[in-house]
C-alpha cells in the first residue's frame, strides 16, 4: 500500500452537449456496460491501491447511484475504503469546488490522515488500463516530484482541448501549454499524476493561500522550472470521453477485435455495478450486424454498426444505423435512427425518424413510456 | 437471542444421474440454465425476493462449481450479519461419520444450523426446479390453515401422475392421503418437492426417524406426519414450474425461453433472478452473422449464425458457423465452418473448425438409452472436439478426444465417446 488514489469527477463539459444535463461526465455510460469512472476505478482496485476518493460536485446523482456499493471494485476493505467527497458548508469554508486543487483543498484532511507516501490523481472520464504502480516505479526512479502520464496522440489529431508538454531527453517536462490553439507539440497530458503526499499537501496549502484553485494551471504550469516534472508515456489505448464525437468514437471503437479483446479478454479485468439483467433476446425480424448488445436488450429490428447499452428494446422493422443506444431506451416500431446517442431511458415512438445529418445527433425526447 | 421467523434449507448434494455427462464433473443444481444462471439461481433467488435471508445449502456431490458460486452470497444479498447464505456440506462427528444418506437425513444431520436461529418455520427446498414462487404467500397459507406441514402441489396431467408423489385433499385442501409415485394416480395434485414445516413438528419427526436408514421427505417424513394425524395441508400453486431432470426437460425449458413472450419471463422488474455471473461486457454480433430467435449471453463473440438456441456468457462462435435449437454452456468455443444442430454444449468445451454435430438418423443411444435420447448431442465439460469429425444424434461425448478418436473422422448415432483423461 504505496500510493491512495483520487479520481476527479466533478466536472460536466459544453462539449458533450446534451449528454451531461442528465449526469458528470464521469457517470457516463461506455461501451454497452460500463460507466466512464469504472476504468479508473478498475485501475486503483486492480493496482492495489485500496484507499480511492473520488470527488465530484457536477450533477453527482448518476454518479452516486453507481457507487452506492463499493464492493463492485472490490473496495470497502477493513484497511482502505471508496470515498465520495461531494462540496460542503463547513465552519471555514462556503464554496463550492472552485478547481481541482481547490477540490483536494477542500478535501485535505483525507490526504493528511493517509500514512501511504504517494498519491494518483486521475481523471474520471477516460477510457484506459493502466497499472499505476508501473508509473510509481518510474516516479520514484526518476526522483520526480510530479509524474504526468502523457500520450503521443496521432499527427493530425486535434490537440487543442488538452493540455500538451514537451519533454528532453530524460522526459523531463520543459513545456506546458494547457489548451493551446496552436499546439507546438501532439504529446499530451492525460490528466493522470504521481505525486508524494506530503508534497502534494505542501503545493495544495500554498496554491489555496494565493487564491489559486487550478491543478494543472497553478501548479504543473507554475511550479514546472522549479519542480522536477517527468513525462510518462503510455502507449496503449487511451481515450477522454468528454466531447460528443470523442464519446461517440471510443465506443465505435469497441467493436474493434482488438480493443475488446484488451479491455474484455485481458487481465486484470474491467469492473462495473453488477445490474443483474437477464441476457440479451433476439426475436424473430431480428438482424444485427457488425454491432454489441448489452444484456437485458431485446431486438426485433435491425441493427448495423451500433453499440447497445443495457435494456434496450427495439422495436419490429425499426432500423439503428451507426447509433448508439444508452441504456433503458425503448425504440418504438419502424423507428429509423442513423448517426445518433439516444439518451438513456427515453421512449422514442413508433415511426419516429432521427439522423444525424453532419455529425452525431443527440437525441433526448421526454415522452413517457406506458407500462406494457 | 437469535430468532428468525422462517429458514429455508435447499438440498443440493444430487448428482442429477439423468443429465449425464452435463453432471459427471458438477452437481445438478450447479448445471448451467437460460444464457446466464445456474439452476441453483431460481430457488436463491426466490428465497431473497420472499423475504427469506437465511438459507442453507446442503451439498454433497461435486461441490466445488456450487461453493465458488455462491460465495458468500454477495449476488442474491445474501451476506448478512446474522443470517445469511451458509454451504453445509457432510462432516466427521465423534461418534460417527456419513454421507448425507437421504433428503431428510442430511436435514437431520444439520440440526444445529437450524437451532441456532430458532426459527418456528422452516422451508425445505431442492436445487434442481425452475420456476418462480413466492415463498411468503404459502407461509401465509400455512399459518391461516394453523398447518402443521404445508406442502407445495400443481395441478398435473393425470396421465403423468403417476411419475409424482400425488396428493388428495378434501375440500380444506387438507391431505387425506398421499401417495408416491402411485400406478393408479385418483388426483392430479402433484408434490413439486417444497415443504414448510412449522418446527417443533420437523424436529420431532427428524428424531423419531433418525435410525431410518436414507431417510426421505417424501418416502418417510411426509407419511410418518400422516400417520401421527398432524395437519398436512396442500398448498396449490399455479405459475410455471419445470422439472429439469432429463436432457429433454433441459433442453426443452431453455428452448421455451426463446418463445416472444416466453411463459417463464426473465424480464420481470420485480422478482429477478440473481446470480454470480462475472462476464461483464456486451457482446459482439459480427458484420457476417445473423442471430435470431436466440438469447445469447454476456461477453459473447459471434462470427457465425445461431438461430433458436440459448448462448450463455463468453462463448465464440466462429466464422461460417451455424447453430440451431442448441445450448451453449459458458466459454466454449466452436471453431470456423461448424454445423451444430440440436446439441447441448457444456461450459469450456471447444470445438475445432468444420465439424458437424446432430447429423445423420436418429438412432437409439446404444449405452444409456434412457439418457441420450431426444436426438441430441451432449458434449461434458471441458471436452475437446478434434477438427473435421461428423458426430451423429443420441451421442455423448466427454473428456479430450482426438481425431484418432472417431472412426473415418465419425462418431455415428447413437455411440458413446467418453474419455477419462486426469
Amino acid at each position: 500500500m504505496k500510493a491512495v488514489g483520487i479520481i476527479l469527477a466533478g466536472g460536466n463539459s459544453s462539449r458533450m452537449r446534451e449528454l451531461t444535463h442528465r449526469r458528470a461526465v464521469a457517470a457516463m455510460p461506455v461501451a454497452g456496460s460500463y460507466r466512464s469512472i469504472d476504468f479508473a476505478l478498475s485501475n486503483m482496485s486492480n493496482s492495489h491501491i485500496q484507499k480511492v476518493a473520488v470527488l465530484t460536485q457536477y450533477n453527482a446523482r448518476s454518479l452516486n447511484e453507481h457507487l452506492n456499493s463499493s464492493k463492485w471494485w472490490d473496495f470497502g476493505r477493513k484497511q482502505g475504503g471508496l470515498y465520495v467527497f461531494t462540496p460542503t458548508i463547513t465552519m471555514e469554508n462556503g464554496y463550492w469546488y472552485r478547481g481541482t486543487a481547490d477540490a483536494i483543498y477542500q478535501n485535505l484532511d483525507f490526504l493528511k490522515k493517509c500514512h501511504e507516501p504517494y498519491v494518483i490523481i486521475t481523471s474520471g472520464d477516460a477510457v484506459y488500463k493502466l497499472d499505476y504502480n508501473k508509473v510509481l516505479e518510474y516516479h520514484i526512479a526518476k526522483k520526480a516530484d510530479i509524474t504526468v502520464v502523457c500520450k503521443e496522440m496521432d499527427e493530425d489529431a486535434d490537440v487543442s482541448r488538452y493540455g500538451t508538454v514537451k519533454m528532453n531527453d530524460s522526459c523531463r517536462i520543459e513545456e506546458f501549454e494547457e489548451k493551446p490553439v496552436l499546439s507546438r507539440s501532439n504529446i499530451i497530458s492525460t490528466g493522470i499524476y504521481v505525486i508524494r503526499r506530503r508534497q502534494l499537501i505542501d503545493l495544495i496549502e500554498r496554491c489555496a493561500e494565493e487564491g489559486r484553485f487550478d491543478f494543472v494551471q497553478d501548479i504543473l504550469i507554475r511550479y514546472k522550472n522549479v519542480k522536477k516534472i517527468y513525462g510518462y508515456k503510455i502507449s496503449n489505448y487511451w481515450s477522454n470521453i468528454a466531447t460528443v464525437n470523442d464519446y461517440y468514437r471510443t465506443n465505435m471503437d469497441f467493436l474493434k477485435q482488438e480493443v475488446r479483446k484488451y479491455f474484455f479478454k485481458e487481465y486484470p479485468n474491467v469492473y462495473s455495478k453488477v445490474s443483474d439483467l437477464p441476457p440479451a433476446k433476439y426475436n424473430p425480424g431480428a438482424c444485427v450486424k457488425n454491432s454489441l448488445i448489452a444484456s437485458g436488450c431485446i431486438v426485433n429490428g435491425t441493427v448495423e454498426n451500433s453499440v447497445l447499452f443495457k435494456k434496450v428494446f427495439v422495436g419490429n422493422n425499426c432500423v439503428i444505423k451507426n447509433s448508439i443506444i444508452l441504456n433503458d431506451v425503448y425504440l418504438g416500431d419502424n423507428t429509423y435512427i442513423e448517426n445518433c446517442i439516444v439518451e438513456s431511458r427515453d421512449t422514442i415512438r413508433a415511426n419516429t425518424r432521427h439522423v444525424g445529418e453532419d455529425g452525431i445527433k443527440v437525441v433526448v425526447e421526454k415522452n413517457e413510456r406506458y407500462a406494457m | 437471542m437469535i430468532k428468525k421467523e422462517m429458514i429455508a434449507m435447499l438440498l443440493a448434494g444430487g448428482q442429477g444421474s439423468r443429465l449425464g455427462v452435463l453432471t459427471s464433473k458438477v452437481a445438478k443444481p450447479a448445471v448451467a440454465f437460460g444464457g446466464k444462471y445456474r439452476i441453483i439461481d431460481f430457488p436463491l433467488s426466490n428465497c431473497i425476493n420472499s423475504g427469506i435471508d437465511t438459507v442453507g445449502v446442503l451439498t454433497q456431490y461435486q461441490p466445488l462449481r456450487l461453493n465458488t458460486h455462491i460465495g458468500i452470497g454477495i449476488p442474491w444479498d445474501l451476506d448478512r450479519n446474522v443470517g445469511g447464505v451458509t454451504v453445509l456440506p457432510p462432516y466427521e462427528k465423534s461418534t460417527s461419520s456419513e454421507w448425507y444418506t437421504g433428503t431428510a437425513n442430511a436435514i437431520y444431520q444439520n440440526m444445529n444450523y437450524m437451532e441456532m436461529y430458532n426459527p418456528d418455520y422452516v422451508l425445505i427446498l431442492s436445487g434442481d426446479h425452475i420456476y418462480k414462487m413466492d415463498y411468503e404467500v404459502m407461509l401465509d397459507f400455512h399459518k391461516e390453515n394453523h398447518a402443521d406441514v404445508t406442502i407445495a402441489t400443481m395441478p398435473v396431467p393425470l396421465e403423468e401422475a403417476s411419475r409424482f408423489g400425488i396428493v388428495i385433499t378434501d375440500e380444506e385442501n387438507r391431505i387425506q392421503e398421499f401417495e408416491e409415485k402411485p400406478a393408479q394416480p385418483r388426483s392430479n395434485l402433484a408434490s413439486m418437492g417444497i415443504y414448510i414445516f412449522s418446527w417443533p413438528v420437523l424436529k420431532e419427526a427428524l428424531k423419531a426417524l433418525s435410525e431410518q436408514p436414507a431417510c426421505d421427505f417424501g418416502k418417510h417424513i411426509i407419511p410418518y406426519c400422516h400417520e401421527k394425524k398432524q395437519r398436512l395441508f396442500a398448498y396449490e400453486y399455479n405459475g410455471y414450474w419445470k422439472d429439469v431432470g432429463t436432457l429433454g426437460s433441459y433442453w426443452e425449458a431453455n428452448m421455451e425461453l426463446i418463445d416472444i413472450i416466453p411463459e417463464f419471463n426473465l424480464y420481470e422488474e420485480y422478482w429477478k433472478i440473481y446470480t454470480n455471473s462475472g462476464i461483464l461486457p456486451p457482446h459482439y454480433i459480427s458484420d457476417q452473422s445473423a442471430v435470431e430467435k436466440s438469447i445469447i449471453g454476456n461477453g459473447c463473440d459471434i462470427y457465425g449464425e445461431v438461430h433458436s438456441s440459448v448462448i450463455s456468457s463468453g462463448v465464440t462462435i466462429g466464422k461460417g458457423s451455424v447453430v440451431r435449437d442448441s445450448i451453449i454452456m459458458k466459454d466454449a468455443v466452436i471453431g470456423d465452418h461448424c454445423v451444430i444442430d440440436k446439441a447441448i454444449i457444456a461450459e469450456n468445451v471447444q470445438i475445432g473448425d468444420n465439424v458437424t454435430l446432430g447429423t445423420g438418423s436418429d438412432t437409439p443411444n446404444k449405452m444409456r438409452p434412457d439418457i441420450y435420447g431426444f436426438g441430441l448431442v451432449t458434449i461434458g465439460e471441458d471436452s475437446v472436439i478434434p477438427s473435421d469429425v461428423q458426430i451423429g444424434k443420441n451421442t455423448a461425448i466427454s473428456g479430450v478426444t482426438s481425431k484418432e478418436d472417431y472412426i473415418n473422422g465419425e462418431l455415428a448415432s447413437g455411440e458413446t465417446l467418453i474419455k477419462v483423461g486426469e
